[in-house]
């Protein structure tokens, strides 16, 4: 029976208070404390905190943002300074290993999401274990999930992708095996197993998704989402003429960066700012976003602005898809807007603001299942009301 | 008559092609067919004219599927000389599907009871290898067509080789009589004219069985004085179905193995007469049915209420065979001291478990066959009381499918210990320890500053709020509460107490209160597997009006609620309360307009006790499977509804 639901961010936010006492004996340094001190955001005039999905999701999407140059100057430093592979036998030499360092060499490939990076992560964990039995590897494998978690609690793909992880190494025969070295030769197996599957994920959607791009279509793009750039691309290899129209993705500007690469294919593309959606939504054909998060009623939580989007598709009778990984399923239901932990990031909105204005920083929005069409996942191209049904047979 | 006949012959097929039969052309039939001593009538209409021999009383006509069908039911337990009273007692019913084979009849005679569709099948099967059972008895009679010329009707015109084989594959007596037959049938019989015969037959059979059971003699007398050939079974097959016969051999038994066999179907139709009547005649509280009752729900049953208690009162010491502690669960059903789905559920359990601690296995007989059957005459007399609900009926199925499974190499002692923890088992796991993960979860979804309602009362319901209440969480609540029972103000009383922030409204207050609401919290008496919530009346007005403000509506059901049925309205299932209730104002007696309403002919009360909320104004259902939407539940019965749920 599922206890531990990812769906109570809120009551985790306690838990976290209970974590890292056991948990810094694993990690050293308690990651989000040292990551707040680095970008003291001078557009910033009021003390909130940048949560840290969004400073990953500004590191992988490339948007320049001040706070993302003091970071990835920092993370280049220390790129140099360890390769990628180096880390699986760097962990074993004396108790240095720590899964979250693990997870933040993975995290620097700018092509691997997040949570495949944490599941990379948690297999390296399988493989540096010094665990002698069956027991002890798998609350080894929960500590550092846990602590996986806690270090980006915001961040929906990262908390799903351990969950399941830990779902899909863990229910197997191989703890049944009475030998514990194959027992374990099997998680690993499986583990990897795993890791490639979300890993080639994105290229099995984009596949799927081909039948839906016909000649002559115009599709309406939100913000920067790497699915939904290789499902744009393989149409493009596939030589299909279409048209796209993409946001401005205010305030990280990710629309533009999606506009930039598009142009790069020889796509034709089409810049709207965001207030422009209902305007175009009359030559539009279909909408295309991906997800931060897939979520149990079949909804979607996405970057801000997927909402009215989709309110504006479904009213026009546009069909609207979403490009998500399976990894992304979450065991999650928000019932409204304000239903899940909310995201925080920044506005720059070029003057000074006054004090006594409150702004609202949520980075992403929850779109129920009504109004979306399909989703493109790697289990398939499903309907909203399927995700439950995978996600009850995933997690019970 | 024979020209009346061949001209209708015409007329016939044209007007009833499909399915019901009108009976209006019926009655010159009936009176000439119909003798005036229905006991009597197989001989009678054995001696007639070949006219009127024709009649599937007497010769099974040859060419007639259905009959044919009927009668192969009837031969084998008729071809058992001794009918002994241990072959009819099967249960029928919901319940019994999975646990086949009630009782320990010869296998033959057991199949001839059972269930009525499964047995014809058999019967086709085995005289007709090309099926064909079932036949609307429009279409089936080849013999009219000929007269009428009307080829059109005649689409399932059996090739006559087919019909010789049913026709010898019963009795070689029944050939020689179809012999004699064969040329009026060619002319005189129009199928209609052969239906009206059978229902004139059943009519008279219903007549016989209520005027008083004439004892198994009579009846073997006029079989006897009818049998003519060897074989007494093709005289016997009067055109009833496979229960009526087994209903009539069933007249001489004791009460308690008549109720065995008859558990109502849960979902039966009570406008069809002849089946509430068998029902009447079986059951121990013998209600007087309700006057004016609202036409569209004539299907549902409905008693005088107030009525019963008495009646069951002072039965109490001729009710031997049934156990006490079911007695008076029964009875608090009765008086509506257990109500909500939990209680009632949890209270027939331990009702069970009494009953199966005190329980010993007659000699000469195994316990899980005797004990399903003893288990099947509580639940009909349960059902008298009050109909059940699903939650009742997945326990009762849970309970009965462990019995069935119970070794028969286990002790009688040993099986009873496994019974007993399988039930303290089942209500644990569950009811109990479903409701706490339900709570659990439930409570993630207040958060503090939020105005929760909730309509009448829940137990699950109450669980969450005091649970969020202990928590901390600064929220308020709203009861919602309607006429006639009030339950909302046990509820109100209860968490008052608890010191929570209550608001009592009516449900004529709605619309007004769900302006200040952000959750709406409901319970649920089943879940099914469209999504349909079926819960209290007036839950799915809550629900509407909570998805017309765009307000989320929670629904809190544990799992072992939900059932595979599907269901589109409120109509076709329901239970219908006492409609005094709605007609009375407690503690205002001058409101008195609708005093003796029951003598008024052109009023109808109408006090529904549950609804159907479509799953579109459901945000979600909790369970303690976790939180789904309603358009998973069929998953979670798919899943778990055979495996994991009966464990």
């Amino acid at each position: 029976m599922w206890h531990r639901s990812a769906s109570f961010i809120l009551d985790k936010n306690q838990n976290d208070t209970v974590y890292p006492a056991d948990s810094v004996t694993l990690t050293p340094p308690p990651p989000s404390s040292i990551s707040t001190p680095q970008n003291p955001n001078p557009n910033l005039n009021r003390n909130m905190s940048m949560s840290a999905y969004y400073q990953t999701r500004a590191a992988h999407h490339g948007v320049v943002t001040s706070d993302w140059l003091a970071q990835s100057q920092e993370a280049a430093t220390r790129a140099v300074a360890t390769g990628g592979q180096e880390i699986v036998d760097g962990g074993k030499s004396g108790r240095a290993f720590s899964v979250i360092d693990e997870f933040n060499n993975w995290r620097k490939q700018p092509d691997l999401a997040e949570a495949v990076a944490a599941i990379r992560a948690l297999a390296a964990v399988i493989r540096n274990s010094e665990a002698k039995t069956m027991m002890e590897l798998e609350i080894e494998l929960k500590k550092a999930s846990d602590s996986l978690k806690s270090w980006d609690t915001t961040s929906i793909s990262l908390t799903a992708g351990c969950d399941l992880f830990m779902r899909y190494v863990t229910r197997t025969s191989a703890l049944e095996y009475e030998d514990f070295n194959s027992a374990r030769s099997r998680l690993i197996e499986r583990a990897e197993k795993f890791g490639e599957i979300s890993y080639k994920a994105r290229k099995i959607i984009a596949m799927l998704s081909q039948d839906f791009i016909f000649d002559g279509c115009t599709i309406l793009v939100h913000g920067f989402s790497r699915v939904v750039m290789e499902v744009l691309k393989m149409a493009a290899q596939n030589k299909k003429l279409f048209r796209v129209l993409c946001t401005e993705g205010r305030p990280d500007r990710s629309g533009l960066r999606l506009a930039n690469e598009l142009a790069k294919l020889d796509v034709p593309v089409k810049l709207l700012i965001d207030s422009a959606v209902a305007y175009t939504m009359d030559e539009v054909d279909m909408v295309f976003v991906g997800a931060d998060g897939v979520v149990e009623s079949g909804g979607i939580i996405n970057m801000m602005g997927t909402y009215q989007i989709a309110l504006v598709a479904h009213s026009m009778n546009k069909p609207v898809y979403v490009a998500a990984e399976s990894y992304k399923f979450a065991r999650l239901y928000p019932l409204d807007q304000k239903d899940m932990g909310p995201a925080l990031r920044p506005i720059d909105f070029g003057v000074p603001i006054p004090s006594k204005v409150e702004v609202e920083t949520s980075a992403r929005d929850y779109t129920p299942p009504q109004y979306l069409t399909l989703l493109f996942t790697d289990l398939g191209v499903l309907t909203p009301s399927v995700v439950s049904d995978e996600l009850i047979q995933l997690y019970l | 008559m024979d020209s009346r006949r061949s001209s209708r012959a015409v007329i016939d097929p044209k007007v009833r092609q499909v399915g019901f039969f009108t009976s209006a052309p019926l009655p010159p039939d009936r009176t000439q067919s119909d003798p005036p001593d229905p006991i009597r009538s197989p001989p009678l209409a054995d001696a007639s004219s070949p006219g009127n021999s024709l009649s599937p009383v007497m010769i099974p006509p040859p060419r007639h599927p259905s009959d044919s069908l009927l009668r192969l039911p009837h031969s084998p337990s008729d071809a058992f000389p001794p009918p002994s009273p241990t072959t009819t007692t099967t249960s029928l019913g919901d319940f019994s599907d999975d646990v086949t084979a009630a009782s320990s009849p010869p296998p033959a005679a057991a199949r001839v009871r059972g269930r009525g569709s499964s047995v014809k099948q058999q019967g086709a099967a085995s005289s007709f290898p090309g099926g064909g059972f079932e036949v609307p008895p429009s279409v089936k009679a080849p013999s009219s067509v000929p007269a009428s010329g009307l080829t059109t009707v005649s689409v399932v015109k059996l090739p006559p080789g087919i019909s010789e084989n049913a026709g010898g594959s019963v009795s070689v007596e029944v050939q020689s009589d179809r012999a004699l037959n064969s040329k009026p049938l060619k002319e005189k019989t129009s199928k209609a004219e052969r239906r009206a015969i059978q229902e004139a037959q059943r009519a008279a059979k219903a007549a016989a069985k209520a005027e008083g059971i004439k004892t198994p003699a009579v009846t073997a007398l006029a079989n006897a004085k009818s049998a003519k050939s060897t074989k007494p079974s093709p005289q016997r097959n009067d055109s009833a179905v496979v229960v009526a016969a087994s209903e009539k051999k069933g007249g001489d038994r004791s009460v308690e193995k008549d109720r065995k066999k008859d558990v109502p179907h849960p979902r039966m139709q009570y406008d069809d007469k002849s089946r509430v009547q068998k029902l009447k005649k079986r059951s121990v509280v013998k209600p007087t049915e309700a006057r004016n009752r609202v036409e569209l729900f004539r299907h549902l049953p409905q008693y005088e209420h107030g009525t019963q208690l008495p009646v069951l009162q002072s039965k109490f010491f001729q009710l031997d065979t049934l156990h006490p502690a079911v007695y008076k669960v029964g009875l608090q059903y009765l008086s509506g001291d257990i109500c909500g789905g939990n209680a009632r559920c949890i209270a027939m359990l331990q009702a069970f478990q009494e009953a199966i601690r005190d329980y010993s296995t007659p000699p000469a007989k195994t316990l899980s066959r005797d004990l399903t059957a003893k288990i099947s005459s509580y639940v009909s007399f349960l059902i008298d009381c009050r109909p059940l609900s699903v939650s009742m009926g997945n326990a009762i199925r849970f309970l009965k499918s462990q019995i069935a499974k119970i070794p028969i190499s286990l002790s009688e002692s040993e099986a009873k210990a496994t019974l007993h923890s399988d039930i303290e088992r089942f209500i644990n796991e569950k009811i109990i320890l479903a409701d706490r993960v339900i709570v659990k979860h439930a409570v993630t979804k207040i958060r503090d500053g939020d105005v929760l309602l909730t309509y009448g009362s829940s137990s699950a319901v109450e669980m969450i709020l005091q649970h969020a209440h202990e928590l901390g969480k600064q929220f308020r609540v709203v009861i919602v509460d309607s006429r006639p029972k009030h339950e909302g103000k046990l509820l109100l009383r209860r968490l008052v107490r608890k010191g929570l922030s209550c608001t009592y409204t009516h449900i004529n207050a709605i619309s007004y209160i769900m302006h200040e609401v952000t959750r709406v919290f409901l319970g649920a008496s089943s879940v099914l597997s469209n999504g349909t919530v079926y819960s209290r009346v007036g839950t799915a007005c809550v629900a509407m009006v909570a998805y017309g403000f765009h307000i989320p509506v929670l629904v809190c059901c544990e799992a072992y609620k939900f059932h595979e049925r599907v269901q589109l309205d409120s109509i076709c299932s329901n239970e219908l309360g006492d409609p005094d209730s709605i007609s009375k104002v407690p503690g205002r007696e001058d409101i008195n307009h609708l005093d003796g309403w029951d003598k008024s002919e052109n009023l109808q009360l109408l006090n529904l006790i549950y609804d159907a909320t479509p799953s579109d104004y459901v945000s979600l259902i909790i369970t303690d499977y976790g939180m789904i939407p309603p358009t998973s539940v069929p998953v979670i019965v798919r899943e778990y509804g055979r495996g994991q749920l009966w464990i």
